[in-house]
C-alpha cells in the first residue's frame, strides 16, 4: 500500500500575528505541521502498519519545511519531498499544482491530508489536487478502515456524521476526531536522518514558473479589532446577578 | 566552537517540549500536592523511549548522545521537576553503572528492561551517616559461597519502592573504608529486601523517596557490578554524569519559572499598565535569562565533553552547582514577581520554587561542588 500525505507547514497555534506593511510579519514566529496534517499523518502511518506500506510526505515551501517533514519522518513516515516554489506569494492553484505534478510522478494508493491548514483556513489544496489527478475525495475524515482496493470512511457531516465508501486511490481529507497523532519516538528522531528527503525544483516536476504563477493575489492584510476589556459586576451574589440579568437585557440586548 | 543544537537535537526538544506540555503539565500540580505520580506517564515516555535516550541501541537504548539526554530532562523538568528527576535518576544512577561497568551478561539482563522502560532504576548510595561521605558505609556484603548477603539500610533513595532494579553500594570490607566498597544490582522481591519510611518533602513531592532495608538478604554472586572493592570508582565515575542530568533538571526548572514569570510580568497590570513596565522588574527578568543560558551552556558543555570521551568531572561539577543555584534564584525572583500570587498553589512559580531547593542538595550538595571544582583547579 502506497500512502502519500500531503503536509503544510503553518505558524505555530499560538504564534502571535502581527503585519508588516502590508505582509503577515514571519520574523521569529515558530513553525509547526499543520495539525490537521498530523492527524493525516498518523491516519497513513496506521494504514502503513496494517498493510506493510510506505508513507510519503509531500510538501510545497522553502527549506525552512524541513523541519516539519522530519518530525513526520519520525513519526515512522519513509520518504519526503519537498519542492520549492521559487516565489514567497502563492495561491492554493500553484500549491495544487506543484502537488498534483509531484505526487503524479509517484505511485500511490492512498492520498491524505489535513481537511484545512490552520493558518489560511481555505479548504481547497487536497480537492484540487484530486482533481488534477481524477481521483475521488472525501473530506472530513475522522476513521478509516482501508482495505486493498476500497476504503470505509466516517467523515463529519453538518449535524452528524456519514459512512461513505470509496474506491481506491481516493483522497481522504482528516478531521480531529479518534485520531490522536503519535508523539515522535527516540528512536524515530534517530532514523529520521537516515531516511530519504528529496529537495526539489518546480523544474524537476516538469514545470516552469509560468504555469504555476498564482492566480489570486492578497490585495491587503488585516488584524482583526482587538477585544473589549470584559466588565466586572461587583456586589453581593445575589445582586451582582441581578444587576448582570439588567445589563445582559438592557445593555447588551442579548436576553 | 558551535553554538547549535543538531535537528536531531532541536527535534528531540520540540517533541519532548510538546509531550511535557501536553501530558505532564496538566498532572504536574495535583501529583504535587498528593505526593504521588502518575505512573501512566512513564508508560508514555517509555513508550517514546525516554527511558533509555543515551544507550544504544544494541541496549534498546535511543542511541542518542548526553546533550540529547540533558535536553530531555531540562524539557520535562520544564514542567514537571519530579518527571525529570525521574528520568535523571533512572538513567544516570541505574542504567548508566551498569552500562559503563557491567558484564555483557548483566547488561543484557538489567540494561535492556532499564532502556526500553519495562522497569524502573533507582540507586542506594545514601545512609543516615554516610552520604557525601561515602566511605563510611554501614550497609554491608559478605560473600558466602555463590552469594553476597547485604545488610544495612539507605535513606532518601529517589525511585524507591516503584523502581524494579536498584544499584546499590555496600561495603565488602569496611576496614579499607573507600577502597573498601563494592556496588551490586539488586531486584525488587528479593528476599531480606524490604521499604521503609517514605519520605514528605519540601518539593519534588511527586517523585517517591524512600529508605530500602536490607536484612540478610542473598544476592547472587554475578550482580556485583565491577570487581570487589571498585564500588568506589563506580560511584564517582556515576555521580559525575549524574550531576549532569541534575543540572539540567535544575536549568528545566529554571526555565519553566522564568517564562511563567516573563508572560506573567506582562499581563498583569498595575497603576495601569503591565508591571513588566517597571524596570525593576525587568532588571529581575535579564538577569533569569542571562543567569539560565550560563547554566544551560555549562550542562550542554558538561555533556559534550562526555560525549566526545573528554574528562567531564569538573564541568559537570561547576554545571550544577551553577544551574542548581540558578534555579533558586530564578524562582524566588518567579514568585517575588507574581507578588502574592506567586506564594499561593495557584501559580506554577510555588511549586516550581519548592522543587529548585533539592537541586542544591541531592547528588552532591552545592558545598561539595565546590570542593570537587577546587580540588581540580588546585591540582
Amino acid at each position: 500500500m502506497k500512502i502519500v500525505v500531503l503536509m503544510k507547514q503553518v505558524f505555530d497555534t499560538e504564534a502571535k500575528i502581527s503585519l508588516d506593511g502590508n505582509k503577515i510579519n514571519k520574523q521569529g514566529v515558530s513553525l509547526v505541521m499543520n495539525p490537521y496534517d498530523e492527524y493525516a499523518v498518523e491516519l497513513g502511518l496506521r494504514i502503513k502498519e496494517k498493510f506493510k506500506g510506505e508513507v510519503t510526505v509531500v510538501s510545497v515551501g522553502g527549506p525552512e519545511v524541513q523541519d516539519a517533514l522530519r518530525q513526520a519522518l519520525a513519526m515512522g513516515a519513509d520518504k519526503a519531498v519537498l519542492v520549492d516554489p521559487g516565489a514567497d506569494e502563492i495561491d492554493e492553484y500553484t500549491t495544487a499544482t506543484i502537488l498534483a505534478k509531484a505526487i503524479g510522478g509517484l505511485e500511490y494508493n492512498i492520498l491524505l491530508g489535513g481537511f484545512k491548514a490552520i493558518d489560511d483556513g481555505s479548504c481547497q489544496v487536497c480537492g484540487r489536487v484530486a482533481e488534477i489527478l481524477g481521483v475521488p475525495v472525501v473530506n472530513m475524515v475522522t476513521q478509516a478502515e482501508v482495505e486493498e482496493d476500497k476504503a470505509v470512511v466516517t467523515c463529519d457531516i453538518d449535524g452528524g456524521s456519514a459512512v461513505i465508501e470509496v474506491k481506491l486511490p481516493a483522497m481522504l481529507t482528516a478531521q480531529k476526531g479518534e485520531i490522536e497523532p503519535r508523539y515522535p519516538s527516540m528512536k524515530g528522531i534517530m532514523q529520521a536522518k537516515k531516511k530519504p528527503m528529496q529537495k526539489i525544483g518546480l523544474g524537476d516536476i516538469g514545470l516552469d514558473a509560468a504555469q504555476a504563477a498564482p492566480k489570486v493575489k492578497a490585495l491587503s492584510y488585516s488584524l482583526p479589532a482587538a477585544r473589549a476589556a470584559g466588565k466586572l459586576v461587583p456586589g453581593e451574589p445575589a445582586e451582582a446577578a441581578k444587576e448582570l440579568a439588567r445589563l445582559l437585557r438592557e445593555e447588551a440586548k442579548v436576553i | 566552537m558551535i553554538f547549535k543544537l543538531t535537528e536531531e537535537q532541536e527535534l528531540l526538544r520540540k517533541t519532548v517540549r510538546d509531550f511535557a506540555e501536553k501530558e505532564i503539565a496538566p498532572k504536574a500540580a495535583e501529583m504535587d500536592e498528593k505526593e504521588e505520580y502518575d505512573w501512566d506517564l512513564w508508560g508514555k515516555m517509555a513508550e517514546m523511549g525516554l527511558s533509555g535516550v543515551p544507550y544504544p541501541d544494541e541496549y534498546e537504548g535511543a542511541g542518542m548522545d548526553n546533550i540529547s539526554y540533558a535536553i530531555a530532562v531540562e524539557e520535562l523538568s520544564r514542567v514537571c521537576a519530579s518527571s525529570g528527576v525521574l528520568v535523571s535518576a533512572h538513567t544516570s544512577l541505574c542504567a548508566w553503572p551498569i552500562y559503563a561497568f557491567g558484564t555483557e551478561e548483566q547488561k543484557q539482563k538489567y540494561l535492556v528492561p532499564l532502556a526500553n522502560g519495562e522497569k524502573i532504576g533507582a540507586m542506594g548510595l545514601t545512609e543516615p551517616g554516610a552520604g557525601s561521605d561515602a566511605g563510611s558505609l554501614k550497609t554491608t556484603a559478605v560473600l558466602d559461597g555463590d552469594e553476597y548477603v547485604l545488610d544495612g539500610s539507605k535513606i532518601f533513595i529517589t525511585n524507591g519502592y516503584y523502581a524494579d532494579i536498584y544499584v546499590i553500594i555496600a561495603a565488602t570490607d569496611r576496614a579499607l573504608k573507600h577502597r573498601g566498597i563494592s556496588a551490586f544490582v539488586v531486584e525488587k522481591g528479593t528476599p531480606g529486601f524490604s521499604f521503609g519510611k517514605k519520605e514528605h518533602k519540601l518539593g519534588i513531592r511527586a517523585s517517591a523517596t524512600y529508605e530500602l532495608v536490607f536484612e540478610n538478604c542473598r544476592i547472587p554472586k554475578e550482580n556485583i557490578l565491577g570487581k570487589e572493592g571498585e564500588g568506589f570508582k563506580v560511584i564517582m565515575k556515576t555521580l559525575d554524569g549524574g550531576r549532569i542530568g541534575i543540572a539540567a533538571q535544575a536549568l528545566g526548572i529554571a526555565q519553566g519559572a522564568y517564562e511563567s514569570a516573563l508572560n506573567y510580568s506582562k499581563i498583569r497590570e498595575q497603576f495601569g499598565k503591565p508591571i513588566s513596565a517597571n524596570q525593576g522588574i525587568q532588571w529581575m527578568l535579564a538577569d533569569m535569562a542571562t543567569r539560565i543560558e550560563a547554566a544551560r551552556l555549562l550542562v550542554y558543555q558538561a555533556a559534550w565533553l562526555k560525549d566526545n570521551n573528554e574528562s567531564y568531572s569538573k564541568q559537570a561539577a561547576m554545571a550544577k552547582l551553577y544551574a542548581a543555584e540558578t534555579a533558586m534564584w530564578v524562582t524566588t525572583k518567579a514568585v517575588q514577581i507574581y507578588g502574592g500570587y506567586g506564594y499561593t498553589r495557584e501559580y506554577p512559580v510555588e511549586r516550581m520554587m519548592r522543587d529548585a531547593k533539592i537541586t542544591e542538595i541531592y547528588e552532591g550538595t552545592s558545598e561539595v561542588q565546590r570542593i570537587v571544582i577546587a580540588a581540580s583547579v588546585l591540582k
